[in-house]
């Protein structure tokens, strides 16, 4: 049985799982549950000073696809709304109950030394195991000059975490905000500052619909609606393409990252460790379906880590950075086509209008004399290799990219 | 009723209701929108060319999933104006989802093609008639038959401008969806309500009850109306050829499930304990079904041939036999047996098939005892139909038409049951009604704008 155990920044847990600063972290009653169900540490859900922002009704939307399934879910929520007090004492206490789970805490205050000098002192006193800095919140903290305006200025983003390393002791991991044009500036500018690890990615500015009868975008609250912070399955391309430039990139290839952004199976899970994330933070999916979606994401990882035979995390942690390159560097004489196998082929036709509308009329089709057998096949000397055809077909493992004769895969 | 044998009230109200409503449920919401997600929208989709009317399939449920759902009522009802009858009476699974690639390993089962049909229908929201009748042309089309072929016919003439009479010799239109479906397929008064919706075109006028004897009148009615179109169906049952068959407890299956239609409290109408069908298509099985579902004690379907030549599809046997109800192959019947004026049982013999194809006699003789037998052995047309000599036949003894459902007289179209074209299915009919509607309103149009009628295109 693989071993999920992991060290970060110094930090055990039983396993890579966290779950990220969001509303199931926010108080002891959510986090103690998620312990119990098996979750390897937590990111408590951001503290700021006294008095606690107000919370608006509603919260939270979704992008659905067509046939109603969610794809993401947009958020207007702020930091934490319950006093400072009241959250210190229940961290303090979770950590003694639970000393052997991750327990961070994010952080977000006015961009003064002395607040942060402050907090710092007051978070140290739980025995909490690190903080986070929220330089990414996306919604209501930038107007206030905090979260996402800070997150977009690496200057600021250097001397914040600069002042953080000076006051405390513990672990500091800078939250990046996606909202920006190039993570590996603001990653390389927390580095700067000394942060101990980036955490990425915050959520992503977003309006994910329209009521079109009362012309009022979601979530509403009354006739009005602002941006939210758009997260779930639907933003992982985008925070793993996220994670793959750091890791790629000489000046932040050594910096620690604890992933995060539409993590829901496993596979995601093991997406982000193969591309150099240490820890994995996980929020939409629980939100989705609760905490006992740990229980597949653990088992899952560890039969694929078996069945690989990696023994340890780091065994394959970074094993797909290697292939990441510029489209400069790719090799312009390797080539791929489709092949369709007839006996798995229902006859839907989805690649032929694929193909003949939109790439490069390389399915040929037939229909039998009766009518009732139609076949599709690849033309060989047409396709260029797309993928775009077993992207359209329903049927697993029907179309494959096959290497055509000749040609040399291994170049 | 009297008779320990033949009686009603054999059940509470609570089980005659549940033994008559909707036998396929209509889907929610939710249950349509995932359904609808199943579909996978193939390019030149088989199930369009399955569909006798060519309804656009994948477009209708695409708009379901889009939540668009007039959208998909109006893409249904644009080839097929009975397009929610058809939804629930159509034998779905030997037509569109039979052509359903989902068919194909590895799932094996097709999209609730049907099912979808029936809820865009039941689901349209517009208050107004989805189509605009034509600026009125003068022209009038007598249709003879308000079944679903000249409902179909009718509904498309009145579109295109032209003044329809329906006349029909029953006191409700609707032909079979009104008389010959079994009730729990068509429940609430369907026909009627899509009649009503159908009529909302306006141009049409209903003479009901109005029995039109086209020996006698079809001549004068292609000189009153520039054009007439024969929607007659087969109203006479066809004969066993037995010299007793005129027994008493001996009836016609289609005379039986039209009284059942038309009664409202189904508690009243005695039904037999035992019973006996003469047949092996869907008529046998819908008045098979329906007797057990009144409350009958045992009801045996018998048919002459085997099994395979049943022309009830094998999803309709299923339900009978889910229904209790006994399915005997190879049985020819001889004669019946009655003592005092009542019936006591059919008497077969066993039939075999020869190397040659041919049904034989194999000389064992079986007697099944009965209260009541049905024939369900199938209709052919009024013989007076054809007394207006004009009116040519084809080979089986129905109407002639030609590839636009025009027959033998200029100025007349037919179809339907009653012509000799395809299975004799309602949305054949539609379809029937349709192209003949086509063809007519070419005829109509004054003859610089005719265009040569060899294809059926305009």
């Amino acid at each position: 049985m693989a071993d999920l155990s992991c060290e970060f920044l110094g930090i055990q847990s039983p396993n890579p799982f966290w779950l990220a600063s969001a509303p199931p972290t926010d108080k002891a009653y959510n986090i103690c549950r998620a312990f119990s169900a098996g979750w390897g540490g937590a990111v408590w859900k951001t503290l700021g000073e006294d008095p606690p922002p107000a919370n608006v009704c509603s919260r939270y939307s979704a992008h659905r696809d067509t046939h109603g399934r969610i794809l993401g879910i947009n958020n207007i929520e702020l930091i934490s709304d319950r006093p400072l007090q009241v959250n210190l004492d229940e961290i303090k206490q979770t950590k003694k109950d639970w000393p052997d789970r991750a327990l961070v805490v994010s952080l977000m205050v006015p961009c003064k030394e002395e607040s942060w000098k402050r907090i710092l002192n007051q978070v140290e006193a739980t025995d909490c195991d690190g903080v986070e800095l929220n330089f990414g919140c996306p919604h209501g903290m930038p107007e206030l000059g905090m979260g996402a305006a800070v997150g977009q200025v690496p200057e600021l983003i250097t001397k914040v975490t600069r002042w953080c390393k000076q006051h405390t002791r513990l672990p500091v991991i800078v939250k990046l905000t996606p909202n920006v044009t190039d993570i590996v500036q603001t990653a390389i500018a927390a580095q700067a500052g000394g942060a101990n690890a980036v955490s990425l990615i915050n959520t992503i500015n977003s309006i994910t619909s329209i009521n079109l009868d009362t012309m009022v975008g979601y979530p509403p609250v009354g006739n009005h609606c602002t941006s939210g912070g758009y997260c779930g399955e639907a933003v992982k391309p985008i925070a793993l393409n996220m994670v793959g430039q750091l890791a790629r990139h000489d000046e932040t290839a050594k910096l620690s990252v604890s992933a995060m952004g539409g993590i829901t199976t496993w596979r995601d899970a093991a997406e982000y460790l193969s591309l150099g994330a240490t820890t994995l933070q996980v929020c939409t999916a629980v939100m989705l379906n609760g905490f006992k979606i740990i229980d597949e994401l653990v088992d899952g990882l560890s039969r694929w880590m078996d069945q690989k035979g990696y023994r340890t995390l780091s065994e394959f942690r970074g094993a797909a950075v290697a292939s990441l390159t510029d489209w400069n560097k790719l090799d312009l004489t390797y080539k791929s086509v489709a092949h369709i196998d007839q006996s798995h082929c229902i006859q839907c036709g989805r690649c032929f209008a694929a193909c003949e509308d939109t790439e490069h009329q390389a399915i040929a089709f037939q229909t039998s004399d009766d009518g009732k057998d139609r076949t599709f096949e690849v033309i060989t000397g047409e396709c260029v290799g797309c993928n775009l055809c077993q992207i359209t077909c329903p049927v697993e493992g029907c179309i494959t990219m096959i290497n055509p004769p000749g040609s040399n895969p291994e170049l | 009723m009297a008779s320990k044998d033949i009686r009603n009230h054999r059940m509470s109200d609570e089980v005659y209701q549940e033994n008559f409503s909707d036998i396929k449920p209509p889907l929610s919401f939710y249950q349509s929108r995932l359904e609808a997600g199943r579909c996978l929208y193939c390019h030149d989709a088989p199930c369009i060319s399955a569909c006798p009317t060519g309804i656009n399939i994948p477009s209708f449920i695409h708009r379901i999933a889009d939540q668009n759902v007039d959208g998909a009522a109006q893409v249904i009802l644009e080839e097929n104006i009975l397009g929610g009858s058809c939804a629930r009476v159509c034998p779905t699974e030997v037509l569109c989802e039979q052509a359903c690639v989902r068919n194909h390993p590895p799932e094996c089962k097709p999209v609730m093609i049907g099912r979808l049909q029936r809820f865009a229908i039941d689901h349209r929201q517009t208050a107004a008639h989805p189509f605009i009748r034509a600026q009125t042309t003068g022209r009038s089309v007598a249709v003879v038959g308000a079944g679903p072929a000249g409902l179909a016919c009718a509904h498309k003439l009145a579109r295109l401008g032209h003044d329809i009479t329906v006349f029909d010799a029953h006191s409700k239109p609707g032909g079979l969806n009104e008389y010959g479906i079994a009730a729990y397929k068509l429940v609430e008064d369907y026909a009627q309500k899509e009649i009503r919706f159908i009529f909302e075109i306006g141009g049409i006028t209903l003479e009901a009850g109005s029995r039109i004897n086209l020996g006698h009148q079809l001549a004068d009615l292609s000189v009153q109306f520039d054009a007439v179109f024969l929607g007659i169906g087969l109203e006479s049952a066809k004969s066993l050829g037995l010299p007793d068959e005129p027994s008493e407890g001996v009836e016609e299956a289609l005379g039986a499930i039209k009284t059942l239609r038309q009664t409202k409290n189904l508690a009243e109408l005695p039904v037999a304990s035992r019973v006996v069908v003469i047949g092996g298509g869907n008529t046998a099985i819908d008045i098979a079904c329906q007797m057990r579902r009144l409350g009958a004690e045992e009801v045996t379907l018998a048919y002459r041939r085997g099994i395979q030549q049943m022309s009830a599809t094998h999803h309709e046997q299923l339900f009978a036999k889910e229904n209790g109800v006994r399915i005997i192959p190879w049985m020819k019947p001889t004669g019946f047996e009655s003592k005092a004026g009542q019936l006591r049982g059919v008497r077969f013999v066993r039939t075999a098939e020869a190397p040659t194809g041919e049904l034989i006699e194999t000389g064992e003789q079986i007697t099944m005892t009965a209260d009541r037998a049905y024939k369900a052995i199938g209709q052919t047309i009024t013989a007076d139909s054809f007394a207006y000599g004009k009116l040519a036949l084809s080979k089986n003894g129905k109407i002639r038409v030609n590839d636009q459902f025009r027959t033998s007289i200029s100025n007349v179209w037919a179809g339907g049951d009653c012509v000799d074209k395809g299975e004799d299915l309602t949305v054949h009919a539609v379809q029937h009604g349709k192209l003949a509607a086509q063809a007519i309103h070419q005829f109509l149009q004054p003859p610089e704008v005719q265009v040569e009628q060899g294809d059926g295109r305009p």
